[in-house]
């Protein structure tokens, strides 16, 4: 069953998934892994996508949706180029957290899970992304940036946008 | 299981060991409130409502999830209880909306009866409710989400209850919801809908008033209503459904039908024509006055008493001038035993005619006959829920007997039954099954023939014969087998695989027809070749009082054959729709004089020359029997101004022929002074009638509008039918085994096969079903849906 034939994903990723199912007592443990490393590659948890990791694992597209709903990092709409996370748990909120939210927004000109007219940027306000050391933190894609201030995060979004940012995948 | 002794609230009580505490203590009345746990089905302990103090365990524990143990010492009411269930209640109205005075469930809701139990009307919780529309997941199916306490119930017993699994639950915490199967984004129409069977089931379930169904919501309160429980009138599993009704100005209006008390045959089920599909009662379109046809064509209303006495003098006239043999009778599938068994007998003993069949939808012929001289061979519905192995041939249950597939499901499930099944298509109930033989097309026949011994036959019937000897010695070596046989094995097949089924100790068997009252059709005699209780015409001494013709009648064809030949003077049908069903030519029908008994303007009643406007199964009292032989009371529930039952149309005719209505009907204190105690027995000349009421200490019924006075000559004289009064008016279901009498058999052989199955989905019921508006909508639901086979998923590969 794992073997589709009309694979919406790359060939490296299929290979992934062809083995990720293999490798669990059951077959639906690799669900949670799959929805990552899926929403990775295609930007988001697509319909198509619910409907491939479903076959490959064997369950209901149902059953997918509500694994999937129940997580708030699986995306069903695509994100920015750049996903901006920004962390208001306590460490974050004690050291200025929200102002950093506030100013992001501002920034951006869009709110809580919306992504900017160009595509490049998108806004999210997360829990703990365990850099409290270093409060307040953002997380951008899968690269850290911590001990923000309004401007540090200014020269940042400035990096993003002449491509000199990492992309961390 | 050994039993265990413990202590519940100081009373010492006993379980088998594995017994759920919960279950231990609802069985010895103490009540343990739970909104998650559901007799049947997984358990949750989602809910935290069940927790009770066990000692020596530190915390409360939930007793749904506690098995009984030795010594075990449980309080399940103290303060300290309460106060768990009060703040586990004020968490579950932290967003329920206070809608009760407005909400279906009001009244018999299970948060409402717990709130004002432990008194949770005060809550700390000062934030708004979170508030959100309500969805329509189907024409029946409706879904408010904020009243939802998300107890998973419904999403289990569609998941494991029915095999379905077309909910889910979405969401995390304060903002979980149900979910159905398709999702607004892949909906034509961008609204969430369940692609599923509609049974409703999840309703049921629903201990809130979060799921409601679309033929009740909003129409009345629970307390309003009179609650009748009767037969459903759909297919043949006779589930029984509480018919919730309201006096309207002309009758008593259904408004609601559900598995209320679930005392039934039917346990907790119920599909969606038992629970939706009583709304063809209120079709607009149901006659209420009798028609009678004009000299110039038209059909015209007509007094009650102009009708009758036109039909009693036309038939007596036809009767008297050409004869007995030229009318026909047609019964039906949907009326009570009594309807059908005073209907032949009206037949064979006033209009003097063998002439009478009914639309067969199953070999009952042949069923008993296969079996005659055998005792305890019969399976009753509720032996599929308990039977350690079953096989199924033919027929698909999920579909025709929603009832019997549920039963084998949860047999399958909860008692580890061993389900074998032999289908030409890849029906549901497969996905239950040990092993499954998909036979070739048509190849019922050559499996009967392989299981009785011809091992050449096996190559017709499946490509793989190794599974075929696989799948043969396995039922083999069963014990207690039950046999269920589906309405394509007829006549010598049938009997084959019924030689087979008797040398397996044990086995026993059913065959599944396809109504409510298609086996008390059979069993009450409505064949031109056979009495009541598959009784040979000639030579019995059961009926010898009927005085009936011996050679046998014309069947369902022949009748219309000898109609196109104008040999046909009158006709009659009772219940029936014999034009559509079996394709005739309205032009056969013009010499004839024919009557029809019947709701609507069917295809058979528009060419009429009387029509008669007949009261349905839920308007009426008596009994029916069901595919497996159970019988069950009849109630009246709902009532019409203007229609009457078939029974009360039957008398009256008779009495307007001039019958005499003592013998058709045994009322009254019996036809003669002499009451048979001294000499009459010998001289034949006793009132049989009274001697055995007597005998059975029953008192005459005084009106022969009394539908109990035929049961009476029924359980006197129909052989297998000796019923026990105590049960039937309980409501209970009983089952009966109306054997056949092994002598004087009627060659299997040389019968015609003249079963013609229904082919009902789950979204029709005959010519019945076409004047239910729920139905109708139901279908062009299912017609909407984009083909996806949803329902038909292959199981979680774990």
């Amino acid at each position: 069953m794992s073997e589709i034939a009309n694979t919406i994903f790359s060939p490296e990723l299929a290979a992934r998934f062809d083995k990720l199912v293999t490798i669990y007592p059951l077959r639906r443990s690799a669900l949670v892994p799959m929805l990552l490393y899926a929403q990775d590659e295609v930007g988001y948890v697509s319909d198509a996508v619910i409907a491939e990791i479903a076959e490959r694992i064997g369950l209901l597209e149902l059953d997918v949706r509500n694994v999937l709903s129940y997580y708030s990092m699986l995306r069903t709409k695509p994100a920015g180029k750049y996903n901006v996370q920004v962390c208001t748990n306590i460490s974050c909120m004690l050291r200025g957290g929200y102002e950093i939210l506030d100013h992001c927004k501002h920034k951006l000109g869009i709110g809580h899970k919306e992504t900017t007219s160009d595509g490049v940027f998108s806004l999210e306000e997360v829990e703990c992304i365990g850099a409290c050391c270093w409060a307040p933190a953002i997380q951008i894609n899968y690269d850290f940036h911590d001990d923000l201030t309004p401007e540090k995060v200014d020269v940042l979004f400035q990096m993003y946008r002449d491509g000199q940012g990492k992309d961390v995948k | 299981m050994p039993d265990v002794k413990f202590t519940v609230d100081g009373k010492q009580l006993t379980a088998p060991a594995g017994t759920f505490l919960i279950e231990a203590c609802k069985t010895n009345g103490i009540e343990v409130p739970a909104f998650c746990y559901y007799p049947g089905i997984s358990l949750k302990a989602a809910c935290r409502m069940c927790v009770v103090r066990i000692e020596k365990m530190p915390k409360l524990q939930t007793a749904c999830t506690t098995p009984v143990s030795e010594g075990m010492v449980v309080q399940t009411e103290t303060p300290e209880i309460a106060q768990a269930r009060k703040a586990t209640l004020q968490l579950l109205l932290g967003n329920h909306p206070l809608d009760c005075p407005v909400c279906d469930a009001g009244g018999e809701c299970e948060l409402q009866d717990m709130t004002f139990k432990y008194g949770a009307a005060e809550s700390f919780y000062a934030e708004p409710k979170h508030h959100r529309e309500e969805q329509k997941w189907s024409p029946v199916v409706y879904y408010d989400r904020p009243r939802c306490i998300l107890c998973y119930r419904c999403i289990s017993m569609c998941g494991e209850g029915m095999d379905v699994f077309a909910l889910g639950i979405q969401a995390r915490g304060s903002s979980s919801v149900i979910a159905p199967n398709v999702p607004a984004q892949m909906s034509p129409d961008d609204l969430a809908h369940v692609d599923c069977e509609q049974c409703g089931m999840c309703i049921d379930a629903c201990p809130v008033g979060a799921l409601t169904s679309g033929t009740y919501r909003y129409k009345t309160r629970p307390w309003e209503m009179n609650h009748v429980s009767t037969v459903c009138t759909h297919c043949g599993d006779g589930c029984k459904t509480t018919l919730g009704v309201r006096s309207t100005s002309d009758g008593s209006e259904i408004v609601r039908g559900d598995n209320r008390d679930k005392s039934g045959i039917n346990n907790d089920f119920l599909c969606n024509k038992g629970r939706y599909a009583f709304d063809f009662a209120n079709n607009e379109t149901r006659i209420t006055q009798p028609l009678v046809r004009q000299p110039n064509g038209e059909l015209k209303p007509v007094s009650w008493e102009t009708a009758f006495d036109h039909v009693g003098k036309k038939l007596r006239e036809l009767r008297d001038t050409r004869g007995g043999k030229s009318i026909g009778v047609i019964g039906s599938n949907r009326t009570t035993n009594e309807e059908a068994y005073l209907l032949q007998k009206f037949a064979r003993t006033v209009l003097g005619t063998n002439n009478i069949d009914h639309h067969r939808t199953a070999d009952y012929v042949s069923f008993a006959q296969s079996l005659a001289g055998n005792t305890d061979r019969t399976a009753s519905l509720r032996d599929t829920l308990t039977a350690s192995a079953i096989l199924l041939v033919g027929g698909d249950p999920t579909i025709q007997a929603p009832g019997t597939a549920w039963n084998i499901r949860t047999n399958v499930r909860n008692h580890r039954g061993r389900l074998y099944v032999a289908n030409s298509a890849e029906i549901k109930l497969r996905r239950q099954a040990k092993s499954f033989l998909h036979l070739a097309p048509f190849g019922y026949s050559a499996l009967a023939s392989y299981f009785a011994g011809d091992a050449a036959a096996g190559s017709e019937a499946v490509g793989d014969t190794d599974a075929l000897t696989t799948f043969r010695e396995a039922i083999k070596a069963e014990e207690n087998l039950l046999i269920l046989i589906g309405s394509e094995l007829r006549g010598k097949d049938l009997k084959k695989l019924i030689d087979f089924g008797l040398t397996l100790p044990g086995a026993k068997f059913a065959l599944i027809s396809d109504y409510a009252n298609s086996r008390g059709a059979a069993d009450m005699g409505l064949l031109p070749d056979l009495l009541p209780g598959y009784t040979p015409l000639a030579g019995n001494t059961t009926f010898a009082e009927y005085n009936t013709p011996a050679a046998p009648g014309l069947d369902m064809i022949e009748i219309f054959e000898a109609a196109e030949r104008g040999d046909l003077s009158a006709l009659y049908v009772v219940g029936s729709n014999p034009v559509s069903r079996y394709g005739i030519d309205p032009a056969s029908l013009k010499d004839t004089f024919v009557v029809v008994q019947d709701m609507f303007l069917t295809e058979t009643a528009v060419l009429a020359d009387v029509i008669l406007p007949a009261a349905n199964l839920y308007e009426k009292s008596g009994s029916v029997t069901n595919s497996y032989g159970d019988l069950q009371l009849v109630s009246k529930a709902g009532d019409r101004a203007g229609v009457r039952t078939d029974f009360e149309m039957i008398v009256r005719i008779a009495d307007k022929m001039g019958a005499n209505m003592r013998e058709l009907i045994p009322f009254g204190k019996g036809t003669r002074a002499d009451m048979g105690q001294s000499r009459g027995v010998h001289s034949g000349e006793a009132d049989r009638h009274a001697v055995w009421l007597a005998a059975n200490n029953m008192e005459p019924k005084l009106s022969p509008f009394d539908p109990f006075a035929i049961l009476d000559e029924i359980q006197r004289l129909v052989p297998g039918y000796n019923l026990l009064r105590l049960q039937l008016l309980s409501g209970n279901d009983q089952h009966l085994q109306p054997a056949a009498s092994s002598n004087g058999l009627v060659q299997i052989g040389s019968r015609r096969d003249l079963v013609l199955p229904a082919n009902d989905t789950l979204f029709t019921s005959g010519t019945l079903g076409r004047y239910s508006t729920m139905l109708s909508d139901l279908q062009h639901n299912e017609s909407l849906r984009p083909p996806t086979g949803l329902t038909q998923i292959q199981p979680a590969a774990d």
